[in-house]
């Protein structure tokens, strides 16, 4: 073992800053939530009364975008655990669609909704197996394998759409009033899905040994291997999971859109990652957390008004999300001074 | 500190006695004390680690000059720097007694300094002839100096990626006279050269004197470096403690150097940890026995026996298969041949988790390798036991936090910088690779030199750690490169040269000499019969 | 002599025996892919008989933009990085060569190919600099740039419009017809063939055996020992990135020819470059491979697809098919990647 091995230790240079690195990194929340506050200011002077109008906080616009924001926080939510790993799920938005169309046109075929949503559901883990198996055994790189899983699941989609073509897409109730329809006024019953959703990252995340194998994967998979973990039964389990995630996400998107297109959920795919990313999740893997990710999906609501405020078309928005996520990443990096891959 | 172990002298000598070798010439005409190149007060520190406190090195016009020093003193930065690898916080680099500033090895260049590392700067990918290309390496003189080396079979077609590595390395020597540098830094160059080409190497290494060239010669060969050498510096902790003439007597001096003064901190340390003497030849199944292992190209046949209740320590210098033996015992790689059994049953790993529910747990002397960075003390210490399926579900945060608070209590890791493990100081972090382990009890403990480049004091503390895990009836493997760790905390040692084990000693006659010997696989026997 | 230079050949790289050998061990991979491709055109022949010059004309055609995709794709991994916004540079390209044209004379047709060739390098060159600069790995940079490039595509048109001019157009439709070429000759060789080889050709041969060429390629295979040998390790990944775009913007150039018009949407061309690129003998690990192998491996690819249409298999089957070998391409190369770096 001829090699110097470099010390662990991060390459700071003790200076004052090093405190605040470290709060960043350990509590990445607090930042997220002082900018999310300091965006919606800066939307209610770019249009006064959106926020706060003549007779107090607007409320619709509150529950508005919370109820836009549940499906993409669903979706970060299946970023967030593929990143802490250090992979990603391209295939969520494809997933997402195919769950939902399934659903609704199973639906429509006379198929009792409680029995359609778990069939969609099989399916989009069917997709998260295929993803996990290339994943885990093939080593594919999983950016490149979720891709082509994504395309694949796009082609028979279509087939199936073909097979389905004298039946129109038909939404339950229960998924419309789950997406669309709020409680007391106020409360998106999307919140019904969402809040056991996140508890149930949440949890995994932080309180079961599965969550603690992801975090340990992502950090060092080597260092992992060697204290017994067995990495590729995790990888299968945790892209099922995503999918699983991506297809909640889909139906509850169904319930809000009410219209299956074949392109559904397709434009919630970049945010997802963007939301992720803005959150404190290390797209290199091993550090954060899904609180962050729910207020870097809010942070992303609260910019998409922004640009409609401002009357920004679809062209530009792509340019600047993609720009966060470039230069989000590319900031992180230069503040914690990670290691490269 | 003790020196730690040097790599393999061969025998037949790999050093000849030419006359330009025996006899040092003095450097070429030079203006008065002008020196080609010039380092002074070199400072580089990484977070809390100093890698170089205060470093220097003075090199004149035609002279071969070693960097002397043992692993962790800072040779390799201090070449890092003078070759623009890496920038120094502090310190000048002079050349030809002007300062400049080196920020990559094609600046190096430029300033008439090429280095031939140990790992060779050759495109696997590429033949030989591209490989030329790239560097503008002017091709009939490559050739010339490649024949001088004593290859005289290299085709410009050949891809680089097929060539073996003693033949790389002579390229690379080749490529960088070829550029007819004023400087050639030469970093370990005889170390994976058989014995005929060292010869060659080290002969033309030393005529590069007459034209004028100068050579940084590193290498852990004191004898190579006696014969061939004019002046050397030596580093210890960070700086520069010496420079010394070669010649008669220049060996010991250089040791002294590289050893430092005894302090009495150190007269402590080698009081020997106490040792329940009662037990040396334990009866009973051995809890480890292995049978004619062999894996890899350096592993060839290696037998011996581990029991419950002992400390074996195992001696092997750099490269003599042991990487691939804890490999093998981790289960982290097959073994070609051989067997292993367990407390007398024979298995087979297919993976670590495998080892680990036999109770054989590997504790990396790499902490890059063992650790999660990001990760806190307490999640680092928990990653065994959450690993296996049946543990995914929720954890008993309690209990786990009873588990992880006894470790660190025992091994008394300081966890003041909480949050990431990678803020812990080396030592530290070497506690918590091995807490990790301890949390659960341990039936057979392998450690792959765990103590390198760590503190006394915590390395006292993991000897104590050691023994009384012994003495609760664990069996512990511990590889170690400081050959006194031997007598400071095992009950016998093997000893592994060229794949094969070589000796085993009770610890009480295993002391530094007599190890060393060994080592270089001069045995008893061997060095009977006169080889 | 000891064990170690026995290993070496002979210096004079031996009998053309040894010469044979070597150049079968090169360059064995594409040879494969070519008695794959014949074999597969045998198949087709035998399932349509009248398969001729017109279909194979159609099969060039189709080719065409995954061919220079493909020669993107493999400029940015040989240099061991990857380029996720291959397809979205070239809508982007495809759609500025459009809107440039509009309301242009015939004339102007070569300025405007200037100007997108130009811009193909230049928006490549932004892809390496900030890979360079962020120091955030390829493929999440080329991940973002995926949403970049599209993003700007739509800001350029917004939907699908623009002009392409006539001469442009014709191109690539049809075969090279001259008096001195005899109809029997001339009917083989697609203007879009010519075009192709000649496009590639002009960069790739140059290119390949060049320093910065071979700079490309020890970036790929050794980082490190590229960086002690003295590779400017940076600006040749610029590079990389800068060649991959101006393929990119050829790709660009030959949809806007194809279709008249540029059209803001991504085309499939993404994982059909990088499968091209893998089975066309490129590492993913980078290092390794041509450019012949890859466009080898699109023909094999697009006939492929060609055969399923002619078998009259439904089009969204082909496409999952399609989908499906990609996959399977990618699975395979990991494997081999990985194998081949365990050695």
């Amino acid at each position: 073992m001829t090699s110097t091995t470099q010390p662990l230790d991060s390459a700071q240079s003790r200076s004052t800053m090093a405190p605040l690195r470290n709060l960043m990194r350990d509590y990445p929340v607090i930042p997220l939530l002082v900018l999310l506050i300091a965006l919606v200011a800066a939307l209610q002077i770019l249009q006064p009364g959106i926020v706060i109008g003549d007779d107090g906080i607007n409320h619709r616009w509150i529950s508005n975008t919370i109820k836009f924001a549940v499906p993409l926080a669903i979706l970060a939510g299946a970023q967030t655990m593929t990143m802490i790993t250090g992979g990603i799920d391209l295939s969520v938005g494809v997933v997402a669609t195919m769950t939902a169309f399934v659903m609704s046109t199973q639906v429509a075929s006379g198929l009792d909704p409680a029995l359609a949503i778990p069939v969609a559901l099989a399916c989009a883990a069917l997709a998260g197996l295929a993803s996990g198996i290339g994943v885990a055994i093939f080593r594919v790189h999983p950016l490149i394998m979720t891709l082509a899983i994504a395309l694949v699941v796009e082609g028979l989609l279509l087939v199936y759409q073909r097979g389905m073509l004298g039946v129109s897409a038909q939404i339950p109730e229960i998924i419309a009033w789950l997406g669309t329809k709020k409680s007391f006024g106020v409360i998106p019953n999307s919140l019904l899905v969402f809040i056991p959703v996140a508890l149930f990252i949440g949890f995994t995340l932080r309180r079961t040994g599965f969550g603690r194998n992801l975090y340990a994967i992502g950090d060092n998979e080597h260092a992992a291997r060697l204290a017994g973990v067995r990495v590729w039964q995790v990888l299968i389990v945790l892209y099922v999971i995503s999918a699983l995630l991506a297809g909640i996400g889909g139906l509850v998107y169904v319930g809000l859109i009410k219209a299956t297109t074949l392109s559904l959920a397709v434009p919630l795919m970049l945010p997802s990652v963007a939301a992720a990313v803005i959150g404190g999740v290390s797209i290199f893997g091993g550090r954060g957390g899904y609180l962050g990710v729910i207020v870097g999906a809010l942070i992303l609501r609260v910019v998409t008004s922004m640009l409609t405020v401002l009357r920004i078309d679809e062209g530009a928005r792509r340019v600047i999300f993609g720009l966060i996520i470039l230069g989000v990443v590319a900031l992180y990096v230069r503040i914690t001074q990670e290691r490269q891959g | 500190m003790r020196a730690p172990l040097v790599p393999p002298h061969d025998t037949p000598p790999a050093v000849p006695r030419h006359e330009t070798l025996t006899t040092p010439t003095p450097p070429a005409d030079s203006p008065t004390g002008e020196l080609i190149l010039e380092a002074t007060g070199v400072v580089k520190t990484y977070g809390a680690v100093t890698a170089l406190r205060d470093a220097s090195l003075a090199v004149r016009p035609g002279e071969v000059h070693a960097l002397l020093g043992a692993n962790g003193a800072g040779k390799s930065t201090l070449v890092k720097i003078l070759t623009g690898a890496i920038h120094p916080d502090a310190g000048r680099i002079l050349v030809r007694g002007t300062e400049r500033q080196v920020h990559s090895p094609a600046e190096a260049r430029k300033n008439g300094l090429i280095s031939v590392y140990q790992e060779p700067a050759l495109i696997p990918d590429l033949d030989v002839r591209a490989n030329l290309r790239l560097t503008d390496t002017p091709v009939e003189l490559f050739l010339d100096w490649v024949a001088r080396l004593g290859v005289d079979r290299l085709g410009l077609n050949d891809m680089v990626g097929d060539l073996p590595l003693a033949i790389l390395r002579i390229m690379d020597l080749a490529r960088a006279l070829a550029l007819e540098p004023d400087v050639v830094l030469l970093d370990e160059m005889t170390a994976a050269l058989p014995a005929d080409l060292a010869e060659n190497v080290l002969k033309t290494v030393g005529e590069q004197r007459e034209s004028g060239r100068s050579v940084i010669f590193i290498s852990h060969r004191l004898l190579e470096v006696n014969a061939l050498c004019d002046r050397a510096t030596v580093l210890r902790d960070g700086e520069t403690v010496g420079v010394v003439d070669m010649g008669p007597g220049a060996e010991e001096q250089i040791v002294e150097l590289m050893l430092g003064p005894s302090t009495d901190d150190e007269q402590d340390i080698h009081a020997r940890v106490a040792v329940t003497t009662d037990d040396l030849e334990p009866a009973g199944v051995p809890r480890l026995s292995l049978r004619n292992l062999a894996a890899g190209t350096k592993l060839e046949d290696v037998s011996f026996e581990l029991h419950a209740g002992e400390v074996l320590g195992l001696i092997a210098l750099e490269g003599q298969g042991q990487d691939e033996l804890f490999g093998i015992l981790s289960g982290a790689r097959h073994p070609s041949a051989g067997t292993l059994a367990i407390d007398g049953e024979e298995v087979s790993f297919r993976h670590p988790a495998d080892a680990i529910d036999k109770g054989l747990v590997y504790v990396p002397g790499d902490r890059v390798e063992a650790l999660l960075p990001q990760r806190s003390v307490r999640e680092n210490i928990a990653l065994p036991y959450n690993a296996r399926l049946r543990r995914w579900g929720p954890i008993r945060m309690g209990r786990e936090k009873g588990m992880v608070d006894t470790a660190i209590e025992r091994l008394q890791i300081d966890t003041r910088s909480a949050g990431e493990v990678q803020r812990l100081s080396g030592g530290n972090q070497q506690k918590v690779t091995i807490a990790r382990w301890i949390a659960g009890g341990v039936d057979t403990l392998l450690c792959f030199d765990p103590t390198r480049g760590i503190d006394i004091r915590t390395k006292r503390q993991i000897y104590h750690l050691l023994r009384e895990l012994a003495d609760a009836g664990s069996a512990v493997l511990l590889y170690t490169s400081e050959l006194e760790e031997v007598q400071l905390a095992c009950d016998r040692a093997v000893v592994i040269f060229g794949g094969k084990v070589v000796d085993t000693f009770p610890a009480e006659i295993a002391d530094e000499p007599t190890l060393m010997r060994a080592a270089y696989g001069l045995s008893r026997e061997t060095a009977e019969v006169g080889i | 002599m000891t064990a170690v230079t026995s290993a070496l050949g002979s210096a004079d790289g031996g009998s053309s025996n040894a010469a044979a050998k070597r150049f079968i061990r090169r360059n064995g991979w594409v040879l494969t892919l070519w008695a794959l491709l014949g074999a597969m055109f045998v198949f087709t022949k035998i399932i349509q008989p009248d398969y001729g010059m017109a279909a194979a004309t159609i099969l060039v055609l189709a080719a065409l933009p995954y061919a220079f995709a493909t020669a993107g794709q493999s400029m940015a991994i040989i240099a061991g990085g990857i380029d996720l916004s291959m397809a979205a540079m070239m809508t982007l390209l495809s759609v500025s060569a459009a809107a440039l044209m509009e309301g242009q004379g015939e004339e102007f047709g070569i300025v405007a190919v200037a100007l997108v060739l130009l811009l193909g390098l230049g928006v490549g060159a932004v892809n390496g600099l900030s890979v360079v600069i962020t120091r955030v790995p390829d493929i999440v940079v080329t991940l973002a740039f995926f949403f970049i490039w599209e993003g700007a595509a739509l800001m350029i048109l917004d939907s699908p419009g623009g002009a392409a001019s006539t001469w442009l157009k014709d191109l690539i439709i049809g075969s090279v017809g001259a008096d001195f070429i005899p109809t029997e000759i001339s009917k083989f060789l697609p203007k879009a063939l010519i075009l192709l080889v000649v496009a590639l050709g002009v960069v790739w041969i140059p290119l390949r055996r060049s320093k910065l060429g071979l700079s490309m390629y020890a970036i790929g295979s050794d980082k490190l020992a590229a960086h002690r040998s003295g590779v400017a390790v940076s600006r040749t990944k610029v590079a990389s990135y800068a060649f991959a775009g101006l393929f990119a913007a050829m790709g660009g150039l030959v949809l806007t020819m194809n279709t008249g018009i540029g059209t803001p949407v991504q085309g499939p061309y993404l994982m059909a470059s990088v499968a091209a690129a893998v089975l066309g003998g490129v590492a993913l690990t980078g290092g390794r491979g041509g450019l012949v192998g890859p466009i080898v491996a699109v023909f094999i690819l697009r006939l492929a697809r060609q055969d399923l249409t002619l078998m009259s298999v439904d089009p969204n089957v082909a496409q999952v098919v399609e989908g499906l070998i990609m996959v399977a391409v990618v699975l395979v190369g990991a494997t081999v990647a990985l194998r081949g770096r365990r050695s």
